[in-house]
């Protein structure tokens, strides 16, 4: 099986064909905007880290940036440095630059401001785009894909219809040699002997309870009950009354293959396969990032109360458990789950919808998210204190 | 009238959930497992669409099942039929407010 993509110098095969314009620290931030509203082609990534933070959360976020410059859907890339941040944006430039992708920096500093840098931005943006903006797409095998997963604004329908349909995507794509991540670690207290189970080796099983026991561990140093953060006052309202439910249906969406591994929440995958975990916390902004880092084309996203967002280099495809919130939200739902819980579909049948989609929007077709651009809201999960 | 559906995953839950509108307090409800089994029950008190009623008495202490695990506590007697939500069933996962729970 095949789709259409951009082959990149490193192998890996993008979805999308943009110039990523990506800010070193949060004080860039104006100017990247600048450049991604006057430059078509470009995307940008919002975030709010980089400076006046503990040694190894910037060691952290510059990683998370490298990496997510080494999404394949990102064709080449401009970095836009404030000049004196904490983050290493020397570091960044070296191992962009290996990828073979063209990569550009600027310093805001350096070039006299605000209003320079975005001039010069802009000049350089604007070579970039008209550079890439001849890649054509060619067929590759479709175990070039690496399909992230997630579900937010759960409600109980999400564990019983939106999960299981993408619980079959995942399996699918697995058994056809192609990569699936999920993450969101605090939704798997409860669930994480379950997760455990599939792991490949008792290492693995191991790396898996670790994982939930810190996240666990955290939110218990707050000294208070967890609920109402986790499951979210949408989560309850929603019928989902704790964490450990809320666990037990996001879990489904993993599918039932093999877990290989526990990927860091920075890192990129180069050529792994099969089903992976990305150590996240369950929040959008972060767990978004967190996956277009990891190298994702596309996530398919499953919602029960109705969430909107998307990714600015991240083709997010919403699937909507609860038949009610589709009828309500379908401009921003891209397919209906909801007729399991009504009868009217089976899982296999809403499945293998979901697996044309996710081949259409491979190809190129844009999301509902894609075509409103909402997708501004993205942050770098850190464990420090700002500082 | 249209058919007020409760749903049971597991042959072990305790809970089912019910994917209808309108469940009021005495609405009578039909419960049915993936084997097809159906049971009736009358609903106790108003149930919002997505949430848990039991399928049997649940005691105090008791763990609540679904998915065929636990979801949490009982914190009171439950009877059957009546609404399972938060106001009855504790997490037992994330509780730095409990003993022990706190990092010190």
């Amino acid at each position: 099986m095949k789709f259409m993509g951009y082959v990149r110098p490193d192998g890996k095969v993008g979805a999308r064909n943009y110039v990523g314009i990506i800010p070193s620290v949060t004080c860039a931030n104006d100017v990247a905007q600048a450049i991604n509203r006057q430059v078509q082609g470009t995307v940008t990534f919002l975030h709010h880290q980089g400076c006046c933070q503990m040694p190894p959360d910037l060691e952290r976020v510059t990683n998370t940036l490298i990496s997510l410059g080494h999404s394949p859907n990102l064709a080449a890339i401009l970095i836009v440095s404030l000049g004196c941040e904490g983050t290493d944006h020397e570091r960044m430039f070296k191992e962009l630059a290996a990828t073979g992708k063209h990569v550009e920096i600027i310093h805001i500093q350096e070039l006299g401001g605000v209003s320079k840098a975005i001039q010069a931005g802009t000049d350089i943006a604007r070579k970039l785009v008209i550079e890439v903006s001849g890649l054509q797409r060619e067929p590759v095998d479709i175990s070039k894909v690496v399909m992230s997963i997630k579900c937010g604004a759960s409600d109980t329908t999400s564990g019983m219809a939106s999960n299981c349909v993408i619980g079959y995507v995942a399996d699918k794509l697995v058994d056809l040699g192609a990569t699936v991540i999920f993450g969101e670690t605090t939704e798997f207290l409860g669930g994480e002997h379950l997760l455990a189970r599939r792991a490949i080796n008792k290492q693995v099983g191991n790396k898996i309870l670790q994982i939930v026991d810190a996240m666990e561990k955290r939110a218990k140093s707050i000294g208070c009950d967890m609920r109402k953060g986790q499951p979210t006052p949408g989560n309850i309202a929603g019928g989902l009354s704790s964490i450990e439910e809320k666990s037990l249906g996001a879990i489904v969406k993993s599918g039932t293959k093999p877990i290989q591994g526990v990927l860091e929440y920075w890192e990129h995958i180069t050529t792994e396969k099969g089903l992976w975990i990305k150590d996240t916390p369950g929040r959008e902004p972060e767990i978004l990032t967190g996956m277009a880092a990891t190298g994702a084309q596309f996530m398919m996203f499953s919602t029960g109360r109705g969430a909107p967002q998307g990714f600015p280099s991240m083709p997010v495809i919403k699937i909507c458990g609860n038949p009610n919130t589709y009828q309500n939200m379908e401009n921003d739902m891209d397919l209906n789950a909801g007729l399991i819980i009504t009868g009217e579909k089976s899982i296999e049948q809403v499945g293998e919808e979901a697996f044309a989609k996710l081949l259409k929007v491979l190809n190129g077709e844009m999301t509902k998210n894609e075509a409103i651009q909402y997708f501004s809201a993205i942050d770098i999960h850190c464990l420090g204190p700002v500082i | 009238m249209d058919l007020k559906l409760a749903l049971k995953v597991n042959d072990k839950d305790n809970v089912a959930t019910i994917f209808a509108n309108d469940i009021r307090d005495g609405t009578e409800v039909e419960i049915r497992d993936k084997a097809g089994h159906m049971d009736k029950v009358m609903v106790k008190g108003d149930v919002p669409y997505g949430h848990k009623i039991a399928v049997r008495d649940i005691h105090k202490g008791d763990l609540i099942i679904k998915y065929g695990e636990e979801i949490g506590i009982a914190t009171k007697e439950i009877a059957k039929g009546e609404y399972v939500h938060i106001h009855n069933l504790d997490s037992m996962r994330g509780r730095g407010d409990l003993q022990g729970g706190a990092v010190s």
